[in-house]
């Protein structure tokens, strides 16, 4: 008898053991990557925030009607410059695929200062610096500055465009606000063409 | 018959005794000493408060133990962010006085393993710090041991909460050291690339709330920008 409960102890550090070590306590969800390849001009993938049903947050100062409700956004003199603000990201099947966080501010040292980080959740992060102005055309570009997990051995450049709602339904969002994302691994960057934003 | 509930109880004791090992194993003891700690450099040190109830917003799943903030802030749902948080508060610097704008975004790790000890957690801090600049910080970070310190504790507890001080770093990676990766983005912090550490101090929490009383530190090292020797002219 002795001789069968040391088996089931020894039974019971392996299983639990196995069980601990090879079952995932953490496993998220993933939606697939949409990325288009184009004819000598990279990969390409494109993100929206639908306006305004996927802001989470604004935070400025005196705002008539905080996002979101109650939010009590400190009146200190030194944020009044700046304006953060959280967003749900979706992909080009409108499913959302992470969060996101823009950073607009300005100050004598920094300049105009225009950020976004794109944070999905399977995928990894990216940190992008926009140009203060935007360009003729309406885009705003950006670069990737750094990236984590699947972007941190990429570069290239993202493109920020608002595109207002033409359909006329009842129910649709205002307009999005459009991501195009165009990476390429750092080791392929310099055989690649100049990527026009247009 | 005796055989079986022998097996029985047998496999129970080695259950009971792995968990015993996972839980008390010396090795996975909580980190307390910052590498940083050891540094010549400058350091900025962000401080704020670690309970949702305090941040500017905190947002989830909407399910979880610790509740969104403000209430009616949109909450984190879909299947894609259900394991997301994200909170926006104000960084204080060491002197306590509001320094810059904060948004943390964090998700559960899937290199998440109670056997190595690993509970991690991979964020990332978004900074703006007015007159100064911007940046991004990255890191994993591991909570076995505010989990085996506070979290179990807690539920072991009759008062089903939590009450002591716990100090702890929480960053594990993805520097060689245990440190977070710090990336400038504008104006004075343009073009670094250094280390940071984040770490927790909680006083007490709840099993219905979560923490009730809990600051974090977040520190960065700023290199010495070497004098370049110019020649006479």
């Amino acid at each position: 008898m002795i001789k069968t409960f040391i088996a089931g102890l020894l039974l019971g550090l392996a299983g639990a053991g196995a069980l601990l070590f090879y079952t995932p306590v953490v496993n998220q969800a993933r939606e697939q990557s949409l990325i288009v390849v184009h004819p000598n001009h990279g990969n390409t993938e494109t993100f929206h925030v639908n306006i305004p049903t996927d802001r989470i947050m604004i935070g400025a100062p005196d705002q008539a009607e905080p996002l979101p409700p109650g939010l009590d956004w400190p009146a200190d003199e030194k944020f009044a410059a700046a304006r953060a603000e959280l967003f749900k990201l979706r992909n080009s099947k409108d499913a959302v695929v992470g969060v996101a966080s823009r950073m607009a501010a300005s100050d004598e040292v920094a300049g105009g200062v225009i950020e976004w980080v794109f944070h999905l959740p399977a995928r990894g992060s990216a940190y992008v610096l926009m140009d203060s102005q935007p360009a003729d055309e309406g885009y705003r570009i950006g670069d990737l500055l750094t990236g984590t997990h699947e972007f941190e051995p990429l570069t290239g450049i993202v493109t920020e465009r608002w595109v207002a709602d033409t359909t006329g339904f009842e129910d649709a969002p205002a307009g999005r606000i459009e991501l195009i994302t165009a990476f390429v691994a750092r080791e392929f960057a310099d055989d690649l063409p100049e990527v026009d934003a247009e | 018959m005796k055989y079986v509930v022998s097996l029985v109880l047998g496999i129970l004791a080695g259950v009971l005794i792995l968990l015993a090992v996972l839980y008390y194993n010396p090795l996975t003891a909580r980190n307390t000493l910052s590498p940083l700690s050891v540094s010549d450099n400058e350091i900025i040190t962000f401080r704020y408060s670690a309970v949702a109830a305090d941040a500017l917003v905190f947002t989830n799943d909407g399910e979880s133990q610790i509740k969104p903030n403000p209430p009616k802030v949109l909450q984190l749902w879909e299947p894609t962010v259900r394991l997301t948080n994200s909170m926006v508060t104000i960084l204080r610097d060491s002197r306590n006085n509001p320094a810059a704008i904060g948004i943390k975004i964090s998700s559960e790790s899937e290199k998440t393993n109670i056997v190595d000890g690993n509970v991690i957690v991979d964020s990332v801090w978004h900074i703006y710090v007015p007159g100064r600049g911007s940046l991004f910080v990255e890191q994993q970070e591991n909570y076995w041991g505010y989990v085996r310190e506070i979290v179990i504790p807690a539920y072991w507890s009759s008062g089903d909460s939590w009450r002591g001080n716990w100090t702890g770093n929480i960053t594990s990676g993805p520097g060689a050291l245990g440190t977070a990766r710090v990336v400038g983005g504008s104006g004075v912090f343009l073009g670094l690339v250094t280390d940071g550490v984040e770490s927790l101090r909680a006083e007490a929490y709840s099993v219905d709330a979560g923490p009730v009383a809990m600051d974090a530190e977040l520190t960065i090292e700023l290199p010495r920008i070497e004098a370049t020797l110019t020649p006479d002219p």
